[in-house]
């Protein structure tokens, strides 16, 4: 078996990825990347007009994973049968060269800080017996304050777009009034509203809320960032979500990190490498490399490594950490063990407004990061003592671009026919003068939803599929409901000709076939203490300590914001504590 | 109806341009656009009998009315048929490895079925409850019948031999509404109609002078990814 050697290897060549890649380089240690899709270059496959093209992209996901060589099964309760996840549908995950980091819209957050250290708030706020019974409510370990420096760099990098309101507890602008005070502006001015932005601004305005300007990883002008790599002004083609960005305005691993590493001889990048295990030593306590199946050349091959990163996203990292026995796995029955414990989602509910017939809505401009947003009912910005539920959403319009085979699906609205007589009708007006508002929400974790291995079913590798079992639970569906509930006022204000609001109705299972967002976290979540946590709060295992676990699997809970800007400041911190401190010394960073 | 040998080269002859076509990698629109335009509209895939299927019920999921071309005027059999020659209609986008077991419809697609044998068999199964409710075969049925029989593949209570008819009749549609709101490029949407009918731009995809103009309409008809003006 042909053997390589490199200080890092890094699993993985998306946000997580891309980011320890360069930060370990900066720390003169070699690294070898492994990514299991194909090289993607903006500039071939990228090119106006050719990938402007709504099937090959959205619809046949030319850059999303194919599920074929690999998918997960799925079931709602442990009473049920897992079955396999055949078609994409409720979430996308990329693949290759920029992972989803290529493909996704752009909406760039700092985590809330109370959501940093939700357990801790809610019990302060609203006593111990405020959590039900089950919910694995918890604390990260680590503080927005402690964050602070990072979410600042990742934001530099990603050339993020947006409007401050605190910087360094002076109030300095328009932004979002229960954003935490920041120590500089962000790196580009908030990009423009739509005209569906601008109404709901207004309208929210009106309605006695706090809207903002969504922070976009989107290029609001040219762009030079942190490591010299050049950014083009967003044009709101609306071919976002879902494409390789031609005007290079939205940031990726591709544009953002990965050109500064290409001629640097001590990183290699290898394609088309799918690893099948981190080889551990005989103890169980170090790893020694991995083994990947080349797949080019139909061959196993390892790597060996003094460092051991995991960045393939959320859940091909507990996959991973599960087929390599890294880490022991959580037993929903027994409540035992931690890798494959506390898997999240987001709980998000669409609202439509038509407006009137001289109101031309143009849904099909638009960036995928950009967008109008109120957090007067995310994260504890509320009093939930009387409503009893944890958690919160924001509100938003995120006009990303809507093409018209996505619009067709959709159809006129609810009530409208899905097809024959009166359906034409109903897709043009709904189409031409309607917009879409999001409550997108947090997801709680729960003792009975979960990740392990499935017993039945295998992927293309010969190894057993990872399972989910997951479903909604009561908690956020009143949430969800108690959230969409105040979009209300806001339908009123728009003076929409009619509206209709969605929310998930009481004991409403998980449907596979309705898309969501690709925003899963947990399953191998970052924490104080080895009994609730699969990593500490450095995103170390607990267990083998020369592996790092990057991505949204550190996640305790389901934020109601999105998760990259979060994954991006948790990755440049672990790599802060790797250049200064482990490096030097191996070992755990944290004492048991 | 032609000697069954000239026919057969006719297939093969288009079977390879399309094989071809497709073959072309994706960022080469180009010279996508020039093999589009040397194909006919011979099916390659479906038979003539389950082209007249899908002419009558894409007729029916979008008909011409006072808006606009219906879905046959459109292309969309043709972008259908082609589809089936694509890794998608083949079944390489979706895990089909077994075992196959039925579950709840929220879990999602569970049969060992690709979309080229969803059509195989749902046509046929279409037909032959057609021929036995009707008396005659889906496409010489009258418009209203067709309509109702669609209605009731959809309603989820008739089944197939081996899938439900819903399953089939939600195919259709999804691929119906792809055929007449896809880029020309790939067969459907003839002459932009599907998107005139939305006033979609197409693949304009530069909107900095129209990011907000107060509600005002977009002034500007669609361009194809070839090149097409309306």
């Amino acid at each position: 078996m042909t053997s390589k050697r490199t200080d890092v290897v890094i699993i993985g060549a998306g946000w997580a990825g891309a980011i320890l890649a360069k930060e370990m380089r900066e720390a003169g240690r070699s690294v070898v990347m492994l990514e299991r899709g194909p090289e993607r270059s903006t500039a071939t496959e990228g090119t106006y007009p050719g990938s402007i093209d709504e099937l090959r992209g959205a619809i046949r996901h030319r850059l999303f994973q194919n599920p074929a060589k690999t998918t997960v099964t799925i079931r709602n309760t442990v009473n049920q049968t897992a079955l396999p996840y055949r078609q994409l549908a409720a979430f996308l995950p990329g693949e290759g060269v920029g992972g989803a980091g290529l493909h996704w819209s752009g909406v760039h957050f700092r985590a809330a800080p109370d959501d940093l250290r939700l357990r801790s708030h809610v019990i302060d706020r609203y006593g111990a017996k405020f959590i039900p019974e089950g919910m694995n409510l918890q604390d990260y370990g680590v503080t927005y304050e402690e964050l602070e420096p990072f979410f600042d760099k990742a934001e530099k990098v990603f050339g993020t777009s947006g409007e401050a309101y605190k910087i360094n507890g002076q109030i300095v602008g328009n932004g979002n009034v229960f954003s935490p005070s920041r120590s500089d502006k962000f790196p580009l001015p908030a990009m423009q509203d739509v005209y569906t932005a601008s109404l709901f601004r207004k309208a929210a305005s009106d309605a006695g809320y706090h809207p903002y300007a969504l922070p976009a990883a989107n290029a609001s002008m040219q762009y030079t960032n942190t490591y010299g790599l050049q950014m083009g002004p967003c044009n709101f083609c609306g071919y976002c979500s879902g494409y390789d960005c031609y005007m290079y305005s939205k940031a990726s691993p591709n544009i953002n990190i990965l050109p500064a590493l290409r001629d640097d001889n001590d990183f290699t990048l290898i394609t088309d490498a799918h690893v099948l295990k981190v080889n551990l030593d005989s103890d169980r306590r170090k790893a020694t490399g991995v083994t990947y199946l080349d797949q080019r050349e139909n061959r196993e091959k390892t790597i060996e490594a003094d460092l051991v990163i995991l960045a393939a996203f959320q859940f091909h990292n507990v996959h991973l950490m599960l087929l390599s026995g890294i880490g022991k796995p959580y037993d929903p029955i027994s409540n035992t063990g931690v890798v494959g414990r506390n898997f999240v989602y987001q709980t998000i509910t669409t609202s439509r407004a038509w407006l009137s017939g001289n109101q031309f809505t143009n849904q099909f401009v638009g960036a995928g990061g950009a967008g109008v947003a109120l957090d007067d009912f995310n994260s504890d910005n509320f009093d939930h003592g009387p409503l009893g539920f944890v958690g919160g959403s924001p509100i938003w319009v995120n006009q990303a671009g809507v093409k018209p085979i996505a619009a067709a699906m959709n159809g006129g609205g609810k009530s409208a026919p899905r097809w024959g007589a009166g359906y034409k009708a109903g897709l043009v007006d709904t189409y031409r003068h309607s917009l879409a508002m999001d409550a997108h929400g947090s997801n709680m974790a729960y003792r009975d939803v979960y990740l392990d291995l499935d017993p039945t079913w295998r992927d293309s590798y010969g190894q057993p599929l990872l399972r989910m079992t997951f479903t909604w639970k009561e908690n956020d569906i009143r949430m969800n409901q108690y959230v969409v509930g105040k979009i209300e006022p806001i339908m009123k204000a728009l003076d929409a000709r009619r509206y209709e609001l969605g929310r998930l109705e009481h004991g409403e299972a998980f449907d596979t076939r309705r898309y969501q967002t690709t925003h899963l976290g947990g399953g191998a979540v970052m924490g104080t203490s080895p009994t609730d946590s699969a990593l500490n709060r450095y995103l170390q295992s607990w267990d083998v300590s020369n592996v790092f676990v990057i991505g949204s699997n550190a996640f305790p809970q389901g934020m109601g914001y999105n998760p990259t800007g979060t994954v991006a400041a948790l990755a440049y911190w672990a790599a802060h504590h790797i250049r200064t401190t482990y490096l030097a010394q191996p070992g755990p960073l944290v004492a048991l | 109806m032609s000697a069954p040998s000239s026919s057969r080269r006719r297939f093969v002859k288009n079977a390879a341009g399309t094989t071809a076509f497709l073959l072309l990698a994706g960022h080469d629109f180009a010279a996508r656009a020039a093999a589009a335009a040397r194909l006919d509209d011979k099916p390659v895939f479906f038979t003539p009998d389950e082209m007249r299927f899908l002419n009558a019920a894409c007729d029916c999921i979008f008909p011409h009315d006072d808006l606009g071309p219906g879905a046959s005027a459109l292309g969309v059999p043709t972008f259908i048929d082609r589809q089936m020659n694509t890794p998608y209609g083949r079944g390489e986008l979706w895990y089909m490895a077994g075992p196959f077991q039925d579950g709840p419809a929220n879990l999602g697609y569970q049969l060992p079925f690709a979309p080229q044998d969803l059509y195989r068999k749902g046509i046929a199964g279409a037909n032959h409850y057609a021929r036995t409710e009707r008396g005659k075969d889906f496409a010489d049925l009258h418009v209203e019948e067709q309509i109702e029989i669609l209605t009731a593949f959809e309603g989820g209570a008739v089944h197939f031999q081996e899938l439900n008819a819903r399953l089939f009749f939600e195919q259709l549609r999804r691929n119906t509404l792809e055929g007449a709101f896809s880029d020309p490029i790939h067969g459907g949407n003839r002459n932009m109609e599907g998107w005139i009918l939305l006033a979609f731009p197409g693949a304009r995809a530069d909107f900095m002078d129209w990011v907000n103009q107060e509600g005002a309409a977009y002034p500007f008809g669609p361009v194809s990814i070839s090149g097409q003006k309306a």
